[in-house]
């Protein structure tokens, strides 16, 4: 300390701390993840076999759909169409609101700080895991096996495949409810059920109604192909029309499809502006 | 219970409200919170409880109400042992024991007037909380109540537009809607500014002589304790070491409870 060297180094240097945001490790590990990510990309176009001729004349294929499709064939929009798609709009609500009869349960047993039996919150989630794992067309073709092809198979597979995605977003708007006005509710005397009406409900409200709007939404779309494999509604004309290479026919369902698609999206925009 | 200072015992004769034995409380076994707890909680008037943070001040009030299960030892309300009931037993039990919250506790989404008479919903059957049927003398005393708290054009307004201070005055309307006997406040003014406090403290305080309904208080502020409260007890480490009026507490009790002089 008594000296300084004759090559000036910086006397504060013992006391300058470094700061770096990533230990060595953590740095590592992240470059491993993206190279993971490269590896399975470069996996992924290595082994779907695309055929070079098929990629080729694809742009000339597309053209050749759309000037079949030119003029829609508006015409046999009714009744064939307008009547279908009013089909495809009752199994996305009737699926909606059948959902829910499953999902609240399920979410309430689910829900950790609701139901504080462990195994029936892992059993509830093992529940919404399974019905979200199934895509509701293969719902769709489990319950035409079981009802027959119709609406009512679509309703079926429609509820089913909606309760996973629906309980779960409401277990999870469950447990970020606050404690203290269920705890506050419970000292007073109230019965589980009035803490649950008074101190839960309220906090979830604005949720639930984001969420059945929503998915009544994803359900339009969803139900709008259920048809392709028998389940009732529109998907079922253009099978049809696809069948039967009647292109303006199915230009004529598209457009329908998109427009109500739209519809139900704008609708529904509206109304979550309103609850929120 | 090693060295309590209790300077007088509480008034003989005059029945307690609320009498607890060797309460004794461990969150992990072997580590009790509370270390044999005795208090006989007058009939009337505030009590409050002072000291430390984490001394157990707020799981003792949480005991009574079995809000926090207690390990070992007894409660009695007006005779009543409160320590081992469950169920329907426990929720009638809850109905006599109005709570104030430091955080309010307020359901954020639904209007003053609802907030005030969920205060009722032990008496209530549920489809009438559900309906919004409240009875009718059940609506006239919660008016009645926000008129007390100073709170009237309020009613229809959602809880969370309202200040701290007042809600708060709604948490107390809501403790005081059971018509309880005995009211537990758990820091009731430790989220309010030094004026809303003591208007807070002011309020408890007139209603709960009017009503006739003793108070046991957890609160911070000794001065505010001292201002207010008819008894004051004070905690640390998990025991009462000091018990009694307001005028007794000295220096040398509160050097005690909290511990270092630098403070004061």
């Amino acid at each position: 300390m008594n000296a300084m060297p004759a090559a000036q180094p910086d006397p504060m240097a013992p006391l300058r701390r470094e700061w770096t945001r990533l230990t060595p490790a953590q740095r590592i590990s992240r470059w491993l993840v993206w190279l993971v990510c490269a590896a399975a990309v470069l996996w992924a176009v290595r082994s779907i076999d695309i055929i070079p001729e098929f990629l080729e004349d694809a742009p000339e294929q597309m053209a050749d759909l759309l000037v079949r499709m030119w003029p829609p064939d508006i015409a046999h929009y009714y009744p064939a169409v307008h009547e279908a798609l009013i089909e495809t709009l009752h199994i996305a609500t009737l699926g909606t609101v059948f959902c829910f009869t499953l999902a609240v349960p399920l979410a309430l047993l689910a829900a950790r700080n609701i139901c504080t039996i462990r195994p029936l919150n892992t059993l509830a989630q093992l529940g919404l895991v399974a019905s979200r794992s199934v895509n509701s067309l293969v719902w769709a073709l489990l319950f035409v096996a079981i009802f027959g092809p119709g609406a009512a198979a679509g309703v079926f597979a429609i509820a089913f495949r909606s309760v996973g995605f629906v309980g779960k977003l409401l277990s999870e708007a469950l447990e970020e409810t606050s404690h203290g006005p269920r705890e506050a509710l419970r000292a007073s005397g109230a019965s589980w059920g009035a803490e649950m009406l008074k101190g839960v409900w309220p906090q979830v409200q604005p949720a639930f109604w984001g969420i059945a709007l929503f998915r009544w939404d994803i359900n339009v779309r969803e139900s709008a192909v259920l048809g392709l494999v028998g389940a009732g509604g529109i998907g079922l004309v253009l099978d049809d029309a696809i069948n039967f290479f009647q292109w303006e026919r199915v230009a004529t369902v598209l457009l329908a499809i998109l427009a109500v698609v739209l519809l139900a999206e704008l609708v529904v925009t509206r109304i979550r502006a309103r609850l929120i | 219970m090693s060295a309590t200072m209790t300077a007088t015992a509480p008034a003989a004769g005059l029945a307690s409200a609320l009498e607890i034995r060797g309460l004794v409380k461990e969150y992990v076994a072997g580590k009790p919170v509370l270390r044999g707890v005795d208090l006989a909680v007058p009939a009337e008037g505030i009590t409050a409880i002072i000291g430390p943070s984490g001394t157990g001040k707020s799981t003792l009030i949480r005991c009574i109400n079995r809000l926090v299960e207690p390990t070992r030892g007894s409660i009695k309300l007006h005779g009543e042992e409160l320590t081992g009931l469950s169920g329907r037993g426990l929720r009638l039990a809850r109905r006599r024991i109005g709570m104030v919250f430091q955080e309010y506790n307020l359901v954020e989404r639904l209007s003053v007037m609802e907030n005030v008479l969920s205060g009722r919903l032990g008496y209530v059957p549920l489809w009438r909380a559900w309906l919004r049927k409240y009875p009718q003398a059940d609506i006239d005393r919660a008016f009645m109540l926000l008129d007390a708290v100073g709170l009237p054009e309020h009613a229809t307004r959602r809880a969370d537009a309202l200040s701290g201070g007042q809600r708060q005055r709604v948490g107390i309307a809501r403790a005081l809607m059971q018509r309880p006997d005995i009211l537990l406040a758990d820091e009731p003014t430790s989220s309010l500014d030094p004026r809303t406090a003591v208007e807070v403290l002011e309020l408890l305080t007139r209603l709960t002589a009017a009503e006739g309904v003793p108070v046991i208080i957890n609160i911070h502020n000794v001065d505010l304790a001292k201002r207010y409260a008819r008894r004051i007890v004070g905690m640390s480490g998990g025991s009462v070491i000091f018990d009694g009026p307001p005028e007794e507490l000295e220096t040398h009790h509160l050097r005690a409870i909290y511990g270092g002089e630098d403070w004061m």
